[in-house]
């Protein structure tokens, strides 16, 4: 691997940039693989990194039907954060936060992870019990999160809008100021590249179409490219999740439904960091290119349409214009929507599934961008060692029969 | 004085009247029918703008919304800023103030320009490969650096003080642009009497037959305005047509839902009082015909981006529609036949043009005819260079054959225009966004319309018509096709005649060969974004060649013009230089808008008082007039506390407080949910859905029920009384309102159809007063008809049917605070009416009206739990030890399989207790953590959370209520309890029930 740096630039300026290899091989795949990841999104292309890095499994391949990022992964609003409610949460994304620190040292990518810091609203004596909670929890838990006044918002965020005669006024705020956002495309690339040169074939444009079982144990997939064989296949998929689980022939406590984003023509800097607010429902930041990023809610009904409608929209620029009114004449550039697969829980699952050899890494709904690293990391230890990383035992798929939920929805309504 | 390049005669323009404008302080004038684009043309400001990337010199491009380049910022009265704006598509005002933007100091004298000097750092994604190091740098240095570089204009500052208004609308047909195409189909349409909507971006209709279609085509051998004038005539009497101009189809979203953007006061300095600024329109259509003509594509060489070089198309409108010559010293290079017609134009317009055509062998019609004119035609031949710093030179040109070679000077020209044109794209970004398949094809290089998912149909330019003939033709087709698709005849329509050059031949090219250590050439294929074919190349060597990766990597196509003119270009280049062929290289998502739009359109009147209307409950009138202190519940504006003169918020709760249970109190439950549940099923539904048996439950009697979700979870509670055998009356909580209903309706539509069970949510009906204490029956007592209220004849948990004040209502004896309590549910439109008795009434005993904060310290006394405060989702019934709500021998209800997991029964789950602090004047903090060790660091494992906390008058001390782990089997025991300041203090572990264990006053 070609080590990027200003040097490595400033070399092959002079040289007209003709002499940068490729980031990642374009492989055919093999007809047999020690572990099949199937999913090229960010989560997938960690625990492929993770496996070849930290447990030395090379013979590694990322089964991706499209371009790799083209999921949720290439879709998102970027938005980490790791003040999660429940400890066993708090520790699973923290620790991904703790990674992103110095993920573009270790990929030698630069995936621009900017801690801008993020604040949660508080709009009602609802919310601010909650995100009291939240600052109480993590405190206990090492996660930072403080409690800021209308007034200390402000100062954070100047556009913010605390009106006291506003409709929903900002009562307070909790501040996460390690959290962040990062640039989502390189993050897929950035791990693509790494895992290649630890030999992982990364093959794009390569549908799976059936799971092979020999009785209880998975033996291999069939793919728009051939079969593959593989005694150690990882789905991880997001929103299509339950479509690859029905051909390995079980169900899963999964809805996927679309989620929807915008942002508006670049301007120059005007934001300073992320806020999020879910009694008004929206959530806001700037992008280094000067757009703003704005998340928008679900539709109703689930779907695997990744298209958006205006109705969303419209109702997340009216949260926007109500916080921000000086947003009112900025333009709409760009709407999208990503498939999102989301558990009654709203915490992911991690882990083995009914089928021997068959591990999954999927449920991160709304939110999971900001797991990345994490996930990777700990899902890649799962499939190694086939038993769960300590981090990732509480999320088992069987949680929704034992009834040990770790319930994300029940005190933040949504979990960006 | 006339401007510099104006010429004396022609165009769209008012030349009686001026109007003044500025740009970068500059004063300058043009005419009505300019825009600022042409009007700067004619003032011959060629610099307009700086690049993102390199802040290279830029200037105007095109001469319409296609525009890359020409984004400036226009700054109207009352802080109405609009930063981004496409100054070919800005019409001209009196008064209007642009600038230029992405620059500093100035335009002309832009420090960062140096970014072009040091280019070769910069190729496409060298922001992956640096600033790494060190890694604190990225936060404190780079990304800063980045961010002030990057964007373009600036946010507004200032509230806008704009309205925006939302229309909905329904039609059989709506047409997309009015140019040739669309007015025909139009005209048939309305003709055989359908419902027709036909919006145009533009001020007038007409599309290419305004500018240069004026000087290329005669309609029964008159100029073109003769005929829009007539259609327009048609369109306008018709009574079931819609002519929208200045409007834009932005987004076609599912099932021909459509949204259009009416400017309507964007060519005016601020909207005339009573109009809106932008209309957005909603149509749902039941036919859509997309007639969107087609866009001209530029062909990429070195230097294609100095101020002067222009598309061919663009030059010809600024000539015939604002009689602008935008110079005078032409060079014209194209692949295609509609170029000459362009040349000889400017020729007669006075210009000196050199024409340079990339094909081998032009039809030599063509080029004699150019040549007697005096023009230079030079075949075979490309252009590979320009010069000039702010403003083009020079132009370097060469032959084909030579293109490639390193050696060998290029001829160079002096100019100081320079027109491209690659060839036309039929604009189907709107087909494409209804999910139409665009179809490759090769001879033109173009897209085509193929399947669409619902009736959207293209015609004219957009569906590949090379000629207006062929569009007039194409369009009766398609029009024909959709008035019988709806069932109509179609009516003739009889189509002018029409005079004009033929189609024209073209070859594809996508850019001019270059020879292989081109160092510094820069050859641009997205203008706005600054990417050059050379980013291209860099990141199809890299492995970034799939299409979307493409766009990624470079950030082409990913501007404020998406793309419009480069799109296909950067596509094609990325074919060819892969070996492989468009089609199976794919295109991008073309995403709504088609045009950025306004947030403030979008969001439309729901701003302000509309952004979420507030509910009232019936005593709010009275509550303002008595001072007192509201607070947001959910959508309710509810009253908090009635503070009396100098009174705080702690006072003023406590003297509530202790009035209800010395005396009694009055509040104002209206908020609460309330659903009606009738039909020979209703008890069976019931009953599937809550813990508790209603089939058990007599007439007239009132029971406390649970909701769980299918997790066995508590979802909301209320109370539900039985008004006959087939009649319920619930309540659920002021926030479950809408979300309890909807669980119901799911469960009945989906679930159990069958049923025969009958919802209406009654929330706005009754207004509900819950009136309690010891003295709340004689209040009440002068009040009442009908309805005997000693406890024998009305016991606790029952409803009755009478009058109160003489106004038809229901009595509840029910009571949320713990005393003798009476709801009483009158028709709302009584309820100020009862309100004002109730108060008046209760004034001899002592009665006070009080607020949430008072109710919720009452019922936390009491221990009764709040949906949401005591439970988050993660709480079961037997987690709030209300085990005894749930029904046994009944049957099966929602939930109730999960309650009979063993996790359910596990003894460390987090149960709901009381606490008591130590120190019994410390309020504890509602959401803090309880901990066994309070000297623990983090990360240390905590217990639980208090869910409710107060300062109690009642009971002389603070107390909480918190839901703990294995708690019942802790009371007793001392814990901690977690501060933001300070450390965590003592408590002392209680039962959850503070005021009257017994309950003997409820049943007072
Ligand atoms: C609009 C939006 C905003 C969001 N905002 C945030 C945010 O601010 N913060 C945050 O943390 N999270 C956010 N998320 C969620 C986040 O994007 C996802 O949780 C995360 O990216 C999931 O990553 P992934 O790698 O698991 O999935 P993906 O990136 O979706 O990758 C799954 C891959 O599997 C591939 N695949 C599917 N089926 C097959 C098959 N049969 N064969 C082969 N390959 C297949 C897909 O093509 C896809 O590339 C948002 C999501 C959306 C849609």
């Amino acid at each position: 691997m070609v080590r990027y740096s200003i040097f490595t630039l400033a070399r092959n300026a002079l040289t007209g940039h003709e002499h940068w290899p490729r980031a990642w091989r374009s492989p055919d795949p093999r007809p047999a693989y020690e572990v099949v990841i199937v999913g090229g999104g960010g989560h997938g292309l960690a625990t492929a990194y993770y496996l070849a890095k930290e447990h030395g499994i090379r013979d590694v391949a990322v089964l991706e039907r499209g371009w790799l990022g083209g999921g949720n992964t290439g879709r998102n609003t970027t938005i980490v954060r790791s003040n999660y409610l429940h400890p066993e949460s708090a520790a699973l994304y923290d620790h991904a936060v703790k990674l992103w620190r110095d993920l573009s040292q270790v990929l030698n990518f630069n995936v621009m992870y900017s801690d801008r810091g993020v604040m949660m609203l508080a709009h009602s004596q609802h919310d601010v019990h909650i995100l009291k909670r939240h600052v109480h929890a993590n405190r206990m838990a090492g996660v930072d999160n403080e409690w800021l006044s209308p007034q200390e918002a402000k100062e954070y965020c100047p556009p913010l809008s605390i009106d006291p005669r506003a409709r929903y006024p900002v009562l307070g705020a909790a501040l996460q100021r390690r959290g962040g956002v990062a640039r989502h495309d390189a993050v897929a690339w950035g791990y693509a590249r790494a895992a290649d040169a630890l030999g992982v074939d990364i093959i794009q444009n390569c549908e799976v179409t059936a799971i092979r079982r020999d009785g209880a144990r998975v033996v291999g997939v069939e793919t728009t490219r051939g079969y593959i064989a593989t005694k150690k296949l990882g789905l991880v998929v997001a929103g299509h999740t339950s479509v690859l689980c029905a051909m390995a022939g079980f169900r899963m406590p999964l809805e996927s439904v679309p989620l929807q984003a915008l942002v508006s023509e670049p301007v120059k800097p005007v934001f300073p960091c992320v806020v999020m607010s879910n009694t008004v429902h929206a959530y806001i930041s700037q992008s280094d290119k000067g757009e703003l990023v704005i998340g928008a809610g679900t539709d109703q009904y689930v779907s695997y349409s990744q298209r958006g409608g205006l109705q969303v929209i419209e109702h997340a620029l009216e949260a926007i214009c109500e916080l921000f009114p000086m947003f009112s004449r900025m333009r709409m550039m760009r709407q999208w929507g990503g498939i999102v697969d989301v558990t009654p829980d709203r915490s992911p699952i991690i882990g083995k599934s009914p089928v021997e050899g068959l591990y999954l890494n999927c449920g991160w709904g709304t939110g999971g961008f900001k797991a990345t690293p994490g996930s990777g990391h700990v899902f890649a230890w799962t499939i190694a060692k086939d038993e769960p990383h300590p981090l990732a035992a509480p999320f088992s798929l069987d949680r929704f029969t034992t009834g040990r939920l770790i319930d994300e929805a029940a005190a933040a309504a949504v979990a960006h | 004085m006339s401007p510099a390049r104006r010429l004396p005669q022609g165009g769209r323009i008012d030349r009686r009247r001026r109007l003044r404008f500025t740009f970068d302080g500059r004063s300058f004038e043009g005419h009505p029918g300019d825009t600022l684009a042409s009007a700067l043309l004619a003032n011959d400001v060629l610099l307009v703008a700086r690049s993102f990337k390199y802040h290279r010199p830029r200037g105007i491009f095109s001469a319409g919304q296609e525009e890359p380049s020409a984004l400036v910022q226009l700054e109207r009265p009352g802080g109405r800023r609009d930063p981004n704006l496409r100054a070919t598509r800005q019409e001209l005002f009196d008064g209007l103030i642009a600038y230029s933007q992405n620059r500093w100091p100035t335009l002309r004298v832009d420090v960062a320009a140096l970014n072009d000097r040091l280019a070769p750092l910069f190729p496409a994604g060298f922001y992956y490969k640096t600033f790494m190091w060190p890694r604190w740098a990225w936060k404190a240095l780079y990304e800063p650096s980045i961010r002030r570089m990057a964007g373009l204009g600036q946010a507004p500052t200032e509230p806008d003080p704009d309205r925006y208004e939302h229309r909905f609308a329904h039609c059989d047909l709506l047409v997309a642009g009015a140019g040739a195409a669309g007015l025909v189909a139009a005209l048939v349409a309305v003709r055989a009497g359908l419902r027709v909507i036909v919006a145009e971006d533009d001020v007038a209709i007409g599309g290419w037959l305004l500018g240069e279609g004026s000087a290329r085509v005669r309609l029964d051998g008159e100029r073109p305005d003769l005929w829009l004038a007539q259609v327009r005539a048609e369109l306008e009497a018709a009574p079931k047509c819609r002519l929208l101009c200045r409007t834009t189809v932005f987004g076609c979203y599912d099932h021909n839902f459509v949204a259009l953007l009416e400017r309507v006061a964007d060519h005016l300095p601020e909207p005339p009082a009573g109009l809106p600024r932008q209309r957005l329109w909603k149509v749902r259509a039941r036919q859509v015909l997309l007639a969107t003509g087609t866009l001209e594509r530029p062909i990429a060489f070195p230097g294609n981006d100095r101020p002067g070089v222009m598309l061919a198309g663009a030059a010809a409108t600024y000539l015939h529609r604002f009689a602008v010559l935008a110079g005078q010293e032409v060079v014209l290079f194209g692949n295609h036949d509609g170029i000459y017609a362009i040349a000889r134009d400017l020729r007669w317009a006075g210009a000196r043009v050199t024409l340079v055509d990339s094909r081998q062998r032009p039809a030599p019609r063509l080029v004699d005819e150019l040549r007697d004119l005096g023009c230079e035609v030079r075949t075979a031949s490309v252009v590979v260079g320009t010069g000039g710093r702010l403003r083009l030179q020079q132009v370097h040109l060469t032959t084909r054959a030579r293109a490639q070679e390193t050696t060998g000077l290029p001829e160079v020209i002096p100019a100081d225009l320079l027109l491209v044109s690659g060839g036309h794209n039929p604009d189907l970004a709107l087909f494409a966004q209804a999910r139409g398949r665009l179809v490759w094809e090769e001879a033109r290089g173009i897209f085509l319309p193929g399947e669409a998912p619902w009736p959207v149909r293209v015609a004219g330019g957009a569906n590949g018509c090379p000629t207006v003939a062929a569009a007039f033709a194409d369009a009766l087709r398609v029009a024909r096709e959709i008035v019988i698709d709806l069932g109509r005849t179609p009516p003739s329509v009889p189509l002018p005649l029409v005079e004009e050059p033929g189609a024209a031949a073209i070859e594809p090219l996508w850019r001019v060969p270059m020879p292989k250590p081109r160092q510094r050439a820069k050859a641009f294929v997205d203008l706005q974004d600054d990417v050059t074919v050379k980013d291209l190349e860099l990141a199809i060597r890299e492995g970034y060649g799939a299409i979307e990766h493409l766009k990624r990597y470079t950030t082409t196509g990913m501007g404020t013009d998406q793309g419009k003119t480069g799109n296909v270009v950067a596509l094609g280049l990325a074919a060819e230089t892969q070996g492989t062929s468009v089609p199976e290289l794919g295109y991008t998502t073309f995403r709504q808008p088609y045009l950025p739009v306004p947030f403030g359109a979008v969001v439309g009147p729901h701003r302000g008082r509309l952004f979420d209307p507030v509910r009232l409950p019936p005593s709010h009138a009275w509550a303002e007039r008595q001072g007192a202190v509201f607070e947001p519940v959910g959508q309710w504006r509810r009253a908090r506390y009635f503070p009396r003169t100098g009174e705080t918020m702690e006072q003023a709760i406590a003297r509530e407080a202790r009035t209800v249970r010395q005396a009694c109190g009055l509040m104002d439950a209206s908020t609460l949910g309330k659903i009606d549940v009738r039909g020979p099923d209703a008890a069976e539904f019931l009953n599937r859905l809550y813990t508790n048996d209603w089939k058990r439950l007599a007439i007239g009697r009132c029971r406390y029920g649970l909701l769980l979700r299918d997790d066995g979870m508590v979802l909301d509670d209320g109370v539900g009384a039985r008004l006959g055998d087939h009649h319920f009356h619930l309540t659920t909580t002021t926030g479950g309102a809408a979300r309890v209903l909807a669980w119901f309706e799911e469960w009945l539509q989906t679930e159990w159809p069958h049923l025969r069970v009958y919802l209406t949510s009654v929330t706005e009906q009754w207004a509900a007063f819950a009136l309690s204490g010891p003295q709340a029956r004689e209040v009440l007592r002068p009040l009442v008809e009908g309805v005997d209220l000693s406890p024998q004849a009305f016991p606790h948990m029952s409803v009755r049917e009478g009058r109160v004040a003489g106004v038809p209502a229901r009595l509840f004896r029910i009571s949320f605070t713990g005393e003798l309590g009476f709801e009483i549910n009158v028709p709302a439109g009584y309820g100020a009416y009862v309100w004002e008795r109730l108060v008046e009434a209760g004034e001899p005993h002592g009665l006070v009206v009080y607020g949430t904060e008072t109710m919720h310290l009452l019922r936390a006394e009491k221990g009764y739990i709040v949906i949401g405060q005591e439970t988050d989702g993660t709480v079961s019934p037997i987690d709030l030890g209300m085990e005894w709500l749930i029904a046994r021998g009944k049957g099966d209800f929602l939930g109730s399989r999960s309650l009979a997991r063993p996790e359910m029964r596990r003894p460390d789950r987090k149960q709901l207790v009381g606490l008591l602090p130590r120190d019994p004047a410390m309020v504890l903090d509602e959401g803090a953590q309880i901990v066994e060790d309070p000297t623990a660091s983090p990360p240390a494992p905590t217990l639980g959370h208090v869910t409710s906390s107060y300062a109690s008058p009642n009971l002389g001390r603070t107390f909480a209520l918190a839901l703990v782990a294995g708690g019942r089997s802790r009371i007793g025991q001392q814990l901690y309890v977690t501060r933001l300041e300070g450390p965590p203090v003592a408590v002392e572990v209680t039962a959850p029930v503070f005021w009257d264990p017994e309950g003997k006053r409820l049943h007072a």
